[in-house]
């Protein structure tokens, strides 16, 4: 696949310089300006061109609950996006906690062809947190899983976590924690506080997030492994991870997109699209949250992209899923939320999208940055433009997305994956894949 | 407030008044030979109950019929609801009969909003209870009782001290009460264990306190809430002796109240557990005219919410004296 060669032309970078850039083989084979024309050629405009997107936290739904999301469909709302990689999250029914099942999605992906699908192992067999899953099957597995997560529940066990930490070392592997005490969440709906106390709505504290983050960094440091904290939501979470990095113990964080805009008083009104685990916070975390992601403190963005059918969503709060659509929009909130603000520079946000996250999960592919011999996974972005969000309009098969009738930052105009262009200008365009 | 009544957050303190004053002309009317007003004639009122509560429902029920509306109830209990009917699917349904009216009662905190904003039905609704939320016609008909009781505060709560025991985090009963009394300018202290005070109870502006013994001398109104005892279990306190001998209103307590305090309790009462034979039964206890004066709030809040009437806009209501005389 892949042969030919094809020139974008006037593409600007993060510091500013206009280029063109000539793809060979999915790979950017030079980089220079004025460049000869041959073959395919796309004027880029001088529009922002920047590594793909890299989502480490992303609900594909497939097997299972294709009713919601599939594979494709998923693939098709991340190019949307401006993402070249997915990591697809373990509670998939059945759930991914053996080598067959994270094969699966691995072929799934690839068949889709718009976007690496990197599988995430689940950490217990069954989620059920009792016995270990298989992590060394699915590691050696075609899919060469490395990112483990029970997510949507707690690894609660201390002694289980533990285990799953050091077991892990064996093929660097790293887990990654949906921190959430169970006990202290019990028919949690959410966030606890001064909201939750006048809707009535039982609350999701703080502290059961930020009690088992400290107790996972001490355990990751007593047996020197690699943690991840999944969406980090409370200011006080933040304060721990920033203690720890000091401390020099290894462990990274995510922030979701929609935890850096939105706050629980939204969830006012009762309407079900803000319902999310963990739950929106408080205006203080969310500025916690920024100064986080800006500081480094927290290292990536994900998106924590959870689609649900409408009947999950148009009912009463306590009955409805938890999750949000965050795949097409995450790169306009983050702008809207950390650029528009003068929290962050373009630089420090593909650091935070694209770079660090594949970084972290060892996406060999991804998140090189604009380099000859990288692979040619990149985003075309008007970083100008400002476009409304519109539900019915999305590449997803499902429409709970909590930014609907919004108007956001930044346009993603095109994407390319392994030198092919898979978005253009609002479509996606089907190769077919493998 | 206009098509629904959802929390007291949806009255303005003028509207509260005027559904009392209203309450109070339907409560001569009453008295009278007339039992039953044409009003409502030919309009439909749904009963729509997913939690059992009969008590609420014959509430509802008997001032919907004595406004001659016609009355259908939905109970959940033996219903397509328990075969996994949505409430979306319920409320389609309730549509295409032509309800005028719902009264929904529901287990789940936000239910009535969600019934009333999600466009799938017409209906005005009334909230008659919704999960730990609120229940804005409970509220309404324990102000209407203080002020039988207390004629002095008949235009303004204001120096009325009420205090409100019990278990404040999983009461909507409490949760209207504070909303409403704060609005009509009373004084309000919550007692409980601290496990039972919701996390932010200090934005709320009203005053709390564990200490019963301290707080009862200078109130005039006690107001006591349903404790469920399974609470117990999830260790919010530990036995329901020590919750009753620091909340329980016994006769030693029911002695430490002003000459002419009342006693209040939305009922069901939980006798020997949050409050004593004694204290129910004794002349301080008003229980027995809260439950009178429900048909008489819910009667008002039909009236101007079905009527045509903003709620509590007495100015252009039809006096209810003529309606009856026609």
């Amino acid at each position: 696949m892949n042969e030919g060669s094809m020139i974008l032309k006037s593409a600007r970078l993060v510091d500013g310089s206009i280029i063109d850039l000539r793809i060979e083989n999915g790979l950017i084979a030079e980089i220079g300006t004025a460049m000869a024309q041959g073959g395919t050629s796309i004027d880029l405009e001088k529009n922002l061109l920047i590594p793909g997107l890299v989502d480490l936290h992303t609900h594909l739904r497939e097997p299972g609950r294709e009713d919601s999301e599939t594979v494709a469909t998923a693939s098709a709302a991340a190019v949307t996006g401006g993402y070249t990689a997915l990591s697809a999250m373990a509670n998939t029914f059945p759930v991914a906690d053996t080598a067959g099942v994270v094969e699966q999605v691995f072929r799934l992906g690839q068949e889709a062809g718009l976007c690496d699908v990197f599988p995430i192992g689940a950490v217990t067999q069954g989620l059920n947190g009792v016995a270990l899953a298989e992590l060394g099957a699915m590691a050696n597995s075609i899919a060469r899983v490395r990112m483990f997560s029970d997510d949507g529940k707690c690894v609660a066990d201390p002694l289980l976590m533990r285990r799953a930490l050091e077991y892990v070392k064996s093929f660097n592997g790293i887990i990654a924690q949906h921190a959430q005490d169970p006990r202290l969440t019990v028919n949690a709906q959410m966030n606890e506080g001064i909201v939750s106390g006048k809707l009535g709505l039982t609350g999701w504290p703080a502290v059961a997030e930020e009690a088992i983050i400290a107790r996972d960094i001490l355990l990751a440091e007593h047996v020197g492994s690699r943690l991840h904290i999944c969406h980090l939501t409370t200011a006080g979470g933040v304060e721990l991870v920033r203690a720890a990095k000091a401390r020099g113990i290894n462990v990274t964080a995510e922030v979701t997109p929609h935890h850096l805009l939105l706050t629980d008083e939204l969830v006012v009104g009762y309407n079900p699209v803000y319902k999310v685990n963990p739950p929106l916070r408080t205006a203080q975390d969310v500025e916690a949250l920024r100064t986080g992601l800006a500081d480094g403190t927290i290292d990536i963005v994900a998106t924590d992209h959870a689609p649900h059918p409408t009947e999950d969503k148009d009912c009463e709060w306590q009955v409805a899923a938890f999750g949000m659509l965050g795949l097409e929009t995450a790169l306009s909130v983050v702008v809207s939320a950390m650029i528009d603000t003068k929290m962050m520079d373009w630089a420090k946000l593909v650091d935070r999208m694209s770079i660090a996250p594949a970084k972290i999960a060892g996406y060999s592919a991804h998140g090189q940055g604009i380099a000859v011999g990288s692979a040619a996974n990149l985003a075309v972005i008007d970083t100008s433009a400002v476009w409304q969000v519109d539900r019915n309009r999305l590449a997803s098969k499902s429409r709970n997305t909590p930014f609907h009738q919004m108007n956001l930052s930044a346009v993603v105009k095109r994407t390319f994956f392994n030198g092919l262009q898979v978005f253009n200008d609002g479509e996606v365009l089907n190769r077919g894949g493998k | 407030m206009d098509r629904h009544l959802l929390s007291i957050n949806d009255l303005t303190r003028a509207e509260a008044f005027g559904i009392l004053n209203t309450a109070h002309e339907l409560s001569i009317i009453s008295d009278g030979t007339l039992k039953k007003l044409p009003t409502l004639r030919g309009r439909t009122v749904v009963n729509l109950f997913f939690e059992d509560s009969t008590r609420t429902r014959i509430s509802f029920e008997s001032a919907a019929k004595r406004l001659s509306a016609d009355v259908i109830n939905f109970s959940a209990k033996g219903s397509s609801v328990s075969k996994g009917e949505s409430l979306k699917d319920t409320a389609q349904t309730l549509q295409a009969m032509g309800a005028d009216a719902v009264i929904i009662r529901h287990g789940a905190s936000g239910a009535a909003q969600r019934l009333a904003d999600s466009g799938w039905i017409q209906a005005s609704v009334i909230n008659a209870g919704d999960g730990t939320h609120e229940h804005p016609t409970q509220a309404l008909l324990d102000a209407y009782t203080i002020r039988n009781s207390f004629p002095e505060y008949t235009d303004s709560f204001e120096g009325l001290r009420v205090a409100i025991v019990g278990d404040i985090l999983h009461s909507r009963v409490a949760r209207s009460n504070v909303l409403l009394l704060k609005k009509l300018g009373a004084q309000v202290t919550l007692l409980a264990p601290p496990t039972l005070l919701p996390v932010g109870v200090d934005s709320w502006g009203v005053g709390t306190s564990y200490q019963f013994d301290e707080v009862i001398p200078k109130v005039d109104v006690v107001m006591m809430l349903r404790v469920q005892s399974e609470r117990m279990l999830d260790s919010f306190f530990p036995s329901e002796r020590e919750y009753s001998r620091s909340f329980g209103l016994d006769s030693r307590r029911l002695d430490l109240l002003p000459p002419r305090s009342i006693v209040m309790h939305p009922g069901p009462m939980n006798r020997g557990l949050e409050i004593s034979a004694e204290s129910a039964d004794s002349h301080k206890s008003v229980v027995l005219a809260q439950v009178a004066n429900g048909v008489l709030i819910r009667m008002a809040v039909l009236y101007q919410l079905l009527g045509g009437q903003t709620l509590g806009d007495t100015s252009s209501v039809q006096p209810i004296t003529q309606v009856a005389n026609k």
